[in-house]
């Protein structure tokens, strides 16, 4: 699998695939979409990097492990959803601010922040079994 | 509508039962997948089937325009998919792991936890 | 763009909520949090101990005031993302509930401070305490949820949790013992993820207090039978109920045995605290009609239990088929339904979770000192500790169900309930099953305690931080014997809300619905 031709185009394709993971990802509050598709789809990008460059460039790639980065996800979704506690509203109750940075107003969420969260999730669980499966192929 | 999909869920279980009759662990593990995707059916079924438009709101709206499709039923089923995903995902490993490691994929002969001829407990001192 | 035009309000909670309900959904989210924190910190060996013990210290506290606030003011609701029940996922805690969430959470503390010297470098390396914690938040999860299709979700939460765990270390007797216990309990919650779907499609809601007051208006015409017929199957199979419980003794002894003591404790409790809430609060007149069906099998399973365990040389299965005898007494008072019987299901269960754990520890221990698990080779553990020994013989004692110990009070409040309606054979099965099981850890005793060892022992120290949470669940379990009259009033008060709940369905929708 590591042809010259696949190893030269493996690192844009997978920039281009994180790229549109994130659009997924932040489309997915109003049209489909979402963390977990926006997750899946960057799980990919990381396979086709790891079926080109060998496990060890991914690990290198992702700088933190991939449990730490689905940890992160399910640290950040919980506090998404322990927030409303200061306001008074119910677990997981979806809170809004609309901050105007540059002159453009940018509708923020704990909604997105949950988003996010699964995100991380989908992206560090699955790297890490795809990293699993990939590494007793090598073997 | 609900006759063919009662009949197509039906050949669903039936595969997932008789693949997962088989003694030979891969052939389990794609009759569970199966029984997943036969669920995930089931419910959709469950959930009416009607021939509307489906559940997305359009932008500038807060509520549907017209009537949309039962979107509950698709959240079930893609809570459903995800979880099945994962398992399917953890299963493979653990399956793959246990060819490795006990040299066969075939369920009777994994006797590691529950020797064949395990002795029986002293009857006295 | 930001601005809602359309007024929403009939549908949100717009009253402010009380810091106090918060208490509903804290357990499994803060038991989330703790995990995510634990598993970033994988890396530092040291701190998971450190970090674990408190945060689940935390658990059993915010377990306590739920406890406390429930027994004052009737079951407490919360429902997520401010929407209105039934469109919102509601957390709904009853006595029921919060009794087995505390339980549980005590048992998991025992489990954790014991596994800081029993889980080694590479075991906390694997991540046993985030996968403790992330099992936890499944298992306080699902004690505490209202609504039905969430109880799958968490019954999978620490299904997958549970996978960790049993797999760590990755020993080729551990990966046998996990693909019989994945698969099996896989098939389980797909057949629950069944019949949910049927539930949904007759009654077109999940949430268990709307379930309740529909099932009860249109029983005349709804197929609710095969419903409590597949929740039967699905949660029997999770609880190891007698035809569907191989799964059991295939996996229990084979991971480390603090997870055993763990999923002793837990697992198997979901299983009985699902059948609790389905069958009794949400099908009773199904029940009534099965109840023939769940009395069979439970007796069945008390006797195959009961006589597994006799045929048992491994200690660590010989506990395996114990958890499943105790299972068989939950479905014979589950079968009764009476308070009598509901009330003994719920008490044995609580007794089950402390007991079960706490002899899994000790078998470890026994293990840890002799280098061996088999009765054959055991010998002379009353020589080495008699403190370990006197522990070890109160819990074999209470698992038998003698007197003054806390398995005793369930048992009679089962058998008692079973002679009520004249099925004395119930009764004589629970007592024959006692019996079967006093002469199979009797022997145990006989043979690992006071037979002289052959060989010289390990000569290291029980370390205190083993000993001490088998000692504070052997005192649980003699305190609860000799003063049970408060947890049984609570247990009494517990058992009347499942089978008649109106308080329950009162705090989901508070204007009637």
């Amino acid at each position: 699998m590591t042809t010259l031709i696949f190893r030269t185009v493996a690192p844009f394709l997978t920039a281009l695939m994180v790229l549109f993971s994130l659009f997924v990802l932040l489309r997915g509050h109003n049209e489909p979409g979402g963390g977990f598709i926006g997750g899946l789809i960057a799980v990919s990008a990381f396979a086709i990097y790891g079926i080109a460059n060998g496990i060890a460039a991914v690990r290198r790639a992702l700088w933190f492990h991939p449990m730490a980065i689905s940890a992160f996800g399910l640290f950040i979704a919980a506090i998404a959803g322990l927030m409303s506690i200061f306001f008074a509203v119910p677990f997981m109750t979806g809170l809004w601010v609309y901050p105007v940075i540059l002159g453009v107003e940018i509708p923020l969420s704990s909604v997105m922040l949950f988003d996010t969260g699964v995100y991380l999730v989908v992206v560090g669980a699955i790297t890490s079994i795809a990293l699993a499966l990939e590494a007793e192929e090598d073997a | 509508m609900e006759v063919p999909f009662v009949l197509l869920i039906g050949l669903f279980f039936s595969a997932a039962v008789y693949l997962m009759l088989s003694k030979f662990l891969v052939r389990v593990l794609l009759g569970v997948v199966l029984l997943g995707n036969a669920v995930n059916l089931l419910i959709f079924t469950n959930g009416r089937i009607l021939r509307e438009v489906p559940p997305i709101i359009p932008a500038g709206h807060d509520v549907p325009k017209a009537l949309t499709a039962n979107p509950l039923p698709q959240a079930l089923i893609l809570t459903a998919i995800v979880i099945s995903f994962s398992f399917f995902a953890f299963l493979l490993v653990l399956v793959y792991r246990a060819y490795q490691d006990l040299g066969t994929d075939n369920g009777n002969e994994m006797r590691l936890a529950e020797p064949e001829n395990d002795p029986l407990p002293p009857t006295g001192y | 763009m930001a601005v809602t035009p359309t007024d929403l309000s009939a549908a949100l909670v717009m009253t402010p909520v009380a810091p106090a309900d918060w208490l509903v959904v804290l357990p499994p989210a803060w038991c989330i949090l703790a995990g995510a924190v634990l598993l970033m910190a994988r890396k530092s060996l040291h701190l998971q101990g450190f970090l674990a013990v408190p945060a689940l210290a935390v658990l059993v506290l915010l377990d306590a005031l739920l406890l406390a606030h429930v027994a004052e003011n009737g079951p407490v609701m919360m429902v997520m993302g401010r929407w209105l029940p039934p469109f919102g996922i509601a957390f709904t805690a009853d006595l029921t509930g919060v009794l087995f969430a505390l339980a549980g959470a005590v048992v998991a503390l025992a489990g954790a401070v014991h596994a800081l010297t029993d889980i080694d470098g590479s075991g906390r390396r694997y991540g046993f305490y985030p996968f403790l914690l992330l099992l936890m938040a499944g298992v306080s999860g699902a004690f505490l949820t209202g609504d039905i299709f969430n109880l799958y979700v968490w019954f999978e939460v620490l299904l997958i949790s549970s996978f960790g765990l049993i797999t760590l270390g990755s020993e080729p007797r551990q990966i046998d013992g996990a693909i019989k216990y994945a698969f099996l309990n896989l098939i389980a919650t797909t057949l629950f993820l069944i019949t949910t779907g049927y539930l949904y499609g007759i009654f077109g809601t999940l949430n268990m207090a709307d379930i309740a007051t529909k099932a009860a208006a249109g029983r005349a015409e709804l197929p609710l039978m095969t419903l409590a017929m597949l929740y039967l199957t699905a949660f029997g199979m999770k609880a190891a109920a007698f035809p569907v419980n191989f799964w059991l003794p295939a996996s229990y002894h084979t991971p480390r045995i603090v997870v055993s003591a763990l999923f002793a404790g837990l697992l198997t409790k979901v299983g009985i605290y699902a059948l609790l809430r389905t069958l009794i609060m949400l099908f009773p007149v199904e029940r009534e009609e099965l109840s023939f069906v769940i009395a069979l099998t439970g007796a069945a399973t008390m006797l195959l239990g009961a006589l597994g365990a006799l045929g048992q040389n491994d200690i660590r299965r010989l506990l395996g088929y114990l958890v499943i005898s105790g299972i068989g007494i939950m479905l014979a008072g589950l079968s009764l339904g009476s308070p009598g019987g509901t009330g003994g299901a719920i008490f044995y269960a609580l007794h089950s979770m402390v007991v079960m754990t706490g002899l899994y520890m000790a078998a470890g221990l026994a293990g840890r000192l002799s280098g061996t698990f088999d009765l054959s080779r055991l010998g002379g553990l009353y020589t080495r500790s008699a403190l370990f020994s006197a522990l070890s013989l109160v819990l074999f004692f209470a698992v038998s169900g003698l007197p003054p110990f806390s398995g005793f009070w369930p048992k009679v409040m089962v058998a008692k309930a079973a002679m009520d309606i004249g099925a004395w054979w119930l009764a004589a099965v629970v007592f024959l099953s006692g019996f079967l099981t006093t002469i199979a850890v009797g022997r145990v005793f006989l043979l690992a305690y006071w037979r002289p060892a052959d060989g010289a022992l390990a000569a290291e120290a029980i370390p205190a931080s083993a000993l001490l949470p088998l000692a504070v669940l052997t005192v649980l379990t003699v305190v609860f014997g000799l003063f049970p009259d408060a947890l049984l009033s609570t247990i009494q008060l517990a058992a009347q809300g499942l089978a008649d709940p109106r308080a329950y369905v009162g705090s989901v929708f508070p204007g009637g619905n």
